[in-house]
Order: structure tokens, then C-alpha cells, then sequence
């Protein structure tokens, strides 16, 4: 706890007094926290003197922040134009099928897995895609899908 | 034996396909056989369906590109290859012979593609070696004003969508008073379907940032952004050693070329909101703010990022810039129309043979487009419509393919050239729910601050949810209609003024199919899934069990040479029994 203390306080000094800040300095956070936790947003808010409502306001607005902690395994389901016309969405049904997810839920009880759905992935010529991680996934059917999650579990 | 250059494209499509592993093998075969073979790496050259993808070349050989190389084949096409007798199933371009997509490349007109997939995007010297840094050069020894009078007399329009004259803004920014002035790329690209500017970035990171320091100094800016979408890592990787390079020659610092001309460029990641790409609102999200779109004017050419005088333009537009120094403005208006000069990048997706990136000179037809470069509708279904302009476009039916591509021409149609997405739909994509797809987009993405594009896009949503679930009336296509129109009226930004175009090209080209679905309560596509069941005929099924083993929620129930049934309390209706079933015993309706 002392340590990540320690490189909060290291992140924050290094975007002192440098004007649009907020964004890039946010990331850093998240990246180092795994997400945006109420009490880290707090504690900027004093170090950093901006107010807290200003905070949240940014990392609420943003989709790239998470306000809640995720699984281990992020999976991306991408929902773009491409994907959406191969059929994005019997994909998304079979991972949460398969991961026992149901009705608004992104993360399995385990934590292993976390599902989102992402605009566009910019990989359209390999529709339907998925990424889990930084592996992106393409061409896939919704047979294939357990074999892919499977394969993560190890 | 000749030395032989081996080259790999690894752009983001090419690793997705595996390319990574055949670099790997590459290296191996090349070491373990003492082969002469220099290995290089490049971006996507644009034809990602045919990823991995590896060009050979060598003296006195003919230069080939093979498509979907895989480790395995490595060993055999070198071997060949050295020998002269290359034998590969998959030779995709070849130098002399005829090859399957010579043509593609062939009715293509590169510029802003020039270096993409040719040379090695993190080296500043192959960049340099094609001429890189000369339009530079060559504007620095020019006026400001004259370069601004070229660009315009060009006639190059924003690429980003609107296609406002490039050249115009850029005299706006250098009219405006003051000594601090910005000038920003916008490569926040956000359409779904579309990746022209990842591939640019990723492809020539270098006419990007060349364009930006002659756009500076034409305007008198001394710092720049380049606010690039998170969701492009390789891209912003690339650009980071892009601009270091860059510093590390005086292409960009505190005396460029040692003229005494300063100029400094950052990156800023965004962090995941469509409505970053409108101007204002980027504008907003770099000073580290919520990207809520402002109203103009004052435009950014007054007033922008903090209150200075900016300059924002898009991706393509900058990459156009080094060319059109270097060769004219005479010589770009050679290529495309009268009032939309210069060519097009497009990316071709959906229910395309040749889906990737692509670049074609304005003016050719959208059938040309997707026939001649495209190759066809992929396993030569019947084409529906074509999808240009991403969530503030439109679906352009089948009887309009003659529509030439520019900007007013397609205006015509409804839709809009947009920064470039190019999304192909079949007999199998149904048009009601493509409209639905597009508004939950828009809708998940408005940013809340005008009151008919925050609820209005949801009533709209609403309504067209309830079509595709087989519970719409006939008033609905009226309220459709009603709602669109205020929203475009009473929307500050092109977010909220453009969202209702998917409904309305649909509505205006494709509207039996919403009739179909409120009516008939069918979906013509079969591709609603509340429209949809799947049904096994007992008389064709013999029980071959494949459909129960394939299903991914096990709900077909059967035993071997039984018929077998589906319980339809269970079925996602994924059709994979439907697509698995080789006695056509499976029914869709």
C-alpha cells in the first residue's frame, strides 16, 4: 500500500502545473491501480487542488475509465459496423453464455474475466473480433468461442 | 546466388493474422540455411484480407507479394524463390505476370498511401530515402502566404468529412492575430468500419508530422497535438519514434533546418469518446476537460485551444500536404473532379471480397469502387446497399451504385463521404437494424448537452428497438421522421445534426423493409433475431447429431439416426445449427 502510495504521489508530481493535464494524468492512474477507486479520485482532487466533482466528471464522461475493479482477462468484443454485420452480437451472446454472465453483468465471479463491448477495433477485415488482452482474436464463430476462452484459463 | 530482400507487413491487421509467427520463422529459415535474405519490416499495404503478408524482391527477379503466408510455407517459397522456381498458390501481385490482384492495385492512385506498406514505418531513413523532409525543405524556402496559396489553389477539401476547403482554414489561422498560435491533427478516428487513419498512422507517421511543421509554418504556429484514439496503440508507438527522429535531425525543435523556424509536437491519447472527433470538443479534451462540443464561433481559427488561434485538420488531410508541396498544385488536380480534387482513402469492410484499405482518385463510381478495386460482394451474394459516412452517414441503395465518388455527389444521396468508412451489406443485412445499430451508437455517445440529441436519439432508438422486435406500428415511421428532423435543428455539433442520417437514408431507400417488419412481423435479411426461428424438418433430418454438437448452448436434443429437435426456450438463435447442417434440414424464417 506504502509503495503504490509512493508512485501515486510520483505520477501526480509529474503532471503539476502542466495546464490540460487531467486526462493523460488520470490514465496513469488507472494503469497503476487498475482502475479509478473513489478514494484515489479524492486524494487527487486535494493534491492536485481541481475539485472532485471535476474528477469524476472526466472519468465518468471517458469510457476508457473504470470506476470498478476488473476481471483479469479483459475481453473486448468489438461492435463496430463490420463486426455487427458478421454477426458481433452472437458472439458476445456465446462468450457470455460460456462465461455464465447474465443480463448486465461484465465480470465473472472468479474475476478472471471481464466483457466489454468496444466500437471499433479497427481490424474489420477480420470480422467478427474479439481481443482478449493484447491478442486480438479474428474471423470467429460462436463454436469457436469456448476453445478461445479456454485456452486463456490455461 | 543474388541477394534477395524479404519483406513483412506488420501493420496491426497483419499481427492479427498472425504475422508476428512468420517473422519468427522467417528469421529461423533465413539463419538455419545461410540464405542470402535481408529481412524488412512494413506496415498494411492495404489488402488485409490476404494478411500475412510478404513481398519478395531481388536483382534481376521480379518483384512478387504472396498472400496468407504461413510459417510452414516459409522454407518452400525462399527455396523456390532463390531458384527461380517459386511455386506458391497464393502469389497475389507479381511484377510481370498476371497475378489475382494486380488489378487492385492497379485501378488505385497512391498518394496518401505512397509509403504505406512499402517502406519501414519506424525508420526515418527509408522515409527520407523516398523523398521525405524535400516538401519541408522546399517550404521553408518559401513564403508562408504562397504556401497557403498553393494548398488552396489545390482545391484539397477536409478529409475528415465536411470538406471544407483546406487551403481556406489555413488562411483563417494565419490571418488571426496573435503570436501563439497551435495547429492540431485530429486522428481521433471514431467511426465504426472504419481505419483509414489507423493504417496511415501506423503505414507513414512521418508525412503526417512532415505535413503538420509545413502547416505550422505556413500558418505561424509554433506548437502542435496530435490527439490520436488510445485504441491505437501501434499507431501511437509509432509516432512517438516518429517525432523523436524527427528531433533528433531538426526536422522539428527550436531551429528546423536551421532556418530559425520553431516548432514542437505532442501526442495526446484520447480515452474513449466519439465526440472527440468534433472539433471543438477535442479542443476541450486536450485542455484535460470533458469533450463537450462548443458553439461556434468563434471558430478555432480565432479562438481555440486555450483561447489561441488553432488549426485543426485531419489525418489524410495532412498526409495530402508533402505531396502537393513537392509536385504542385497543377499536378494534384490532375487527379479527381473539378470541385473535389485528389483522390480518396477508403476502407472497405462488411460483405466484401477485398475488405482493407484502399485509395482511389475522386470521381470514380461507388461500383467501380466496390467491384473493380473491391473484387465483389463476398461469396457473390446479392449486394443490398453500401454504408458510407459511418454513424453520420447513410446506407446508399443498389440502384444509385452509378452515384460518382465526391463530396457533392454523394451528399445528393443522403449519405456523406465521411472521413472514409466504407461498410458493404448483402441480402443478409437487414436495413432496419443497421439504422438501430447506428442510433445506439450515437445515442451511447452523445455527450448529454443539447436536449434533443441526448433524448431524442434514445426515443428514436427506442422506437426502431421496437420495430426489429416485431412490436412496431405504423405511427412509428411518422414519429421517426419527426423526431430526426428536430434533432438535426436543435443539435450544436455535426454529432447530433447528422445522427438521424442512418434512419433517414433507410427509411428514404430501403422502407418496405420496415414495413415488413411491422406489418408482417418478418424480417426480410432473417437477420432479427426476434424475427427469427429456426425449425428442424423431421423428414430431411437422419440424426447425424452435428447441429446438437455444434450448438454452443446444447438445445437441440436428439440421439444418433433420431430426429432431432430444438428447444426454442433455449436457442440464442446463433445459426450455427443452421450453417453446420449439410442436409439442408434446418429451416430459417
Amino acid at each position: 500500500m506504502q509503495n503504490s502510495r509512493q508512485e501515486l504521489d510520483a505520477i501526480l508530481s509529474k503532471f503539476k502545473d502542466r495546464h490540460g493535464a487531467l486526462i493523460p494524468l488520470l490514465q496513469e492512474v488507472q494503469l497503476l491501480e487498475g482502475y479509478l477507486k473513489k478514494e484515489t479520485m479524492k486524494y487527487i482532487a486535494d493534491q492536485m487542488s481541481i475539485s472532485a466533482a471535476e474528477i469524476f466528471g472526466v472519468a465518468t464522461f471517458y469510457s476508457m475509465f473504470r470506476l470498478k475493479p476488473q476481471g483479469k482477462h479483459v475481453v473486448r468484443v468489438c461492435k463496430g459496423t463490420a463486426c455487427h454485420v458478421s454477426g458481433a452480437n452472437v458472439i458476445l451472446n456465446a462468450i457470455k453464455e460460456h462465461l455464465k454472465l447474465e443480463g448486465e453483468e461484465d465480470t465473472t465471479e472468479d474475476t478472471m474475466f471481464t466483457v466489454m463491448e468496444v466500437a471499433c477495433l479497427g481490424c474489420c477485415s477480420l470480422a467478427p473480433v474479439i481481443m482478449i488482452g493484447d491478442q486480438t482474436y479474428g474471423k470467429l464463430t460462436p463454436e469457436a468461442i469456448p476453445g478461445v476462452l479456454n485456452k486463456i484459463v490455461g | 546466388m543474388s541477394k534477395i530482400i524479404a519483406r513483412l507487413g506488420l501493420g496491426s491487421c497483419g499481427i492479427a493474422a498472425g504475422a508476428e509467427d512468420v517473422w519468427v520463422e522467417l528469421k529461423k529459415v533465413i539463419n538455419d540455411n545461410s540464405m542470402p535474405v535481408t529481412m524488412e519490416k512494413t506496415a498494411c499495404i492495404g489488402m488485409c484480407f490476404e494478411e500475412p503478408v510478404l513481398e519478395l524482391s531481388g536483382e534481376g527477379k521480379p518483384k512478387v507479394m504472396l498472400g496468407k503466408v504461413e510459417s510452414k510455407d516459409i522454407k518452400g517459397i525462399l527455396d523456390g524463390y532463390l531458384n527461380d522456381k517459386l511455386e506458391y498458390g497464393n502469389i497475389i501481385l507479381h511484377e510481370h505476370e498476371e497475378a489475382v490482384h494486380n488489378e487492385l492495385i492497379a485501378n488505385q492512385q497512391r498518394i496518401v498511401l505512397r509509403n504505406c506498406g512499402v517502406i519501414d514505418p519506424e525508420s526515418l531513413e527509408d522515409y527520407e530515402a523516398t523523398g521525405g523532409y524535400q516538401a519541408l525543405r522546399k517550404a521553408l524556402s518559401m513564403k508562408p502566404t504562397d504556401i497557403i496559396d498553393m494548398v488552396k489553389e489545390s482545391g484539397l477539401r477536409g478529409r475528415g468529412g465536411a470538406g471544407f476547403s483546406t487551403g481556406m482554414k489555413w488562411q483563417f489561422a494565419h490571418n488571426a492575430a496573435g503570436h501563439k498560435k497551435y495547429v492540431v491533427c485530429n486522428a481521433d478516428e471514431g467511426d465504426p468500419g472504419a481505419f483509414m487513419d489507423r493504417s496511415t498512422l501506423e503505414g507513414d507517421p512521418h508525412a503526417i508530422i512532415e505535413g503538420m511543421i509545413i502547416g505550422a509554418y505556413a500558418m505561424g504556429a509554433d506548437e502542435g497535438y496530435l490527439y490520436v484514439r488510445a485504441e491505437y496503440p501501434m499507431a501511437i508507438k509509432h509516432l512517438r519514434k516518429a517525432i523523436a527522429d524527427a528531433e533528433a535531425k531538426e526536422y522539428l525543435g527550436q531551429n528546423i533546418m536551421a532556418t530559425g523556424f520553431k516548432f514542437e509536437l505532442h501526442i495526446k491519447e484520447g480515452a474513449g469518446a466519439f465526440v472527440c472527433g468534433e472539433e471543438t470538443a477535442l479542443m476541450q479534451s486536450i485542455e484535460g476537460k470533458r469533450g463537450m462540443p462548443t458553439i461556434r464561433p468563434p471558430f478555432p481559427a480565432e479562438a481555440g485551444l486555450w483561447g489561441k488561434p488553432t488549426n485543426i485538420n485531419n489525418v489524410e488531410s495532412w498526409a495530402n500536404i508533402p505531396w502537393i508541396i513537392t509536385h504542385g498544385a497543377a499536378e494534384f488536380r490532375k487527379f479527381g473532379t473539378e470541385k473535389s480534387p485528389g483522390t480518396k482513402v477508403f476502407a472497405l469492410a462488411g460483405k466484401i471480397k477485398n475488405s482493407g484499405l484502399i485509395e482511389v482518385p475522386m470521381g470514380m463510381t461507388l461500383h467501380d469502387v466496390i467491384y473493380k478495386v473491391g473484387g465483389g460482394i463476398k461469396d457473390d451474394k446479392k449486394f443490398k446497399g453500401v454504408q458510407l459516412g459511418g454513424p453520420s452517414g447513410g446506407c446508399v441503395p443498389a440502384s444509385l451504385l452509378d452515384t460518382t465518388v465526391d463530396y457533392d455527389s454523394i451528399n445528393k444521396t443522403g449519405a456523406i463521404m465521411g472521413s472514409g468508412g466504407m461498410v458493404v451489406m448483402d441480402e443478409e443485412t437487414c436495413m432496419v437494424d443497421i439504422a438501430r445499430f447506428f442510433l445506439n451508437f450515437t445515442q451511447n455517445e452523445s455527450c448529454g448537452k443539447c436536449t434533443f440529441c441526448r433524448i431524442g436519439t434514445r426515443r428514436m432508438l427506442e422506437i426502431l428497438t421496437r420495430i426489429t422486435q416485431g412490436k412496431g406500428v405504423m405511427e412509428d415511421i411518422e414519429k421517426l421522421e419527426q423526431l430526426a428532423v428536430q434533432i438535426i435543428k436543435s443539435s450544436l455539433c455535426g454529432l447530433g445534426q447528422t445522427a438521424p442520417n442512418p434512419v433517414l437514408t433507410t427509411l428514404r431507400y430501403f422502407k418496405d423493409e420496415y414495413i415488413a417488419h411491422i406489418v408482417d412481423k418478418k424480417c426480410p435479411a432473417h437477420s432479427c433475431e426476434a424475427l427469427v426461428t429456426y425449425e428442424i424438418v423431421p423428414d430431411k433430418c437422419v440424426g447425424c447429431t452435428l447441429c446438437a454438437r455444434k450448438c454452443p448452448v446444447n438445445c437441440i436434443s436428439g440421439t444418433v439416426k433420431q430426429v432431432h429437435t430444438i428447444d426454442q426456450s433455449k436457442c440464442i438463435k446463433c445459426g450455427a445449427c443452421y450453417t453446420s447442417c449439410k442436409f439442408n434440414a434446418i429451416t430459417k424464417d
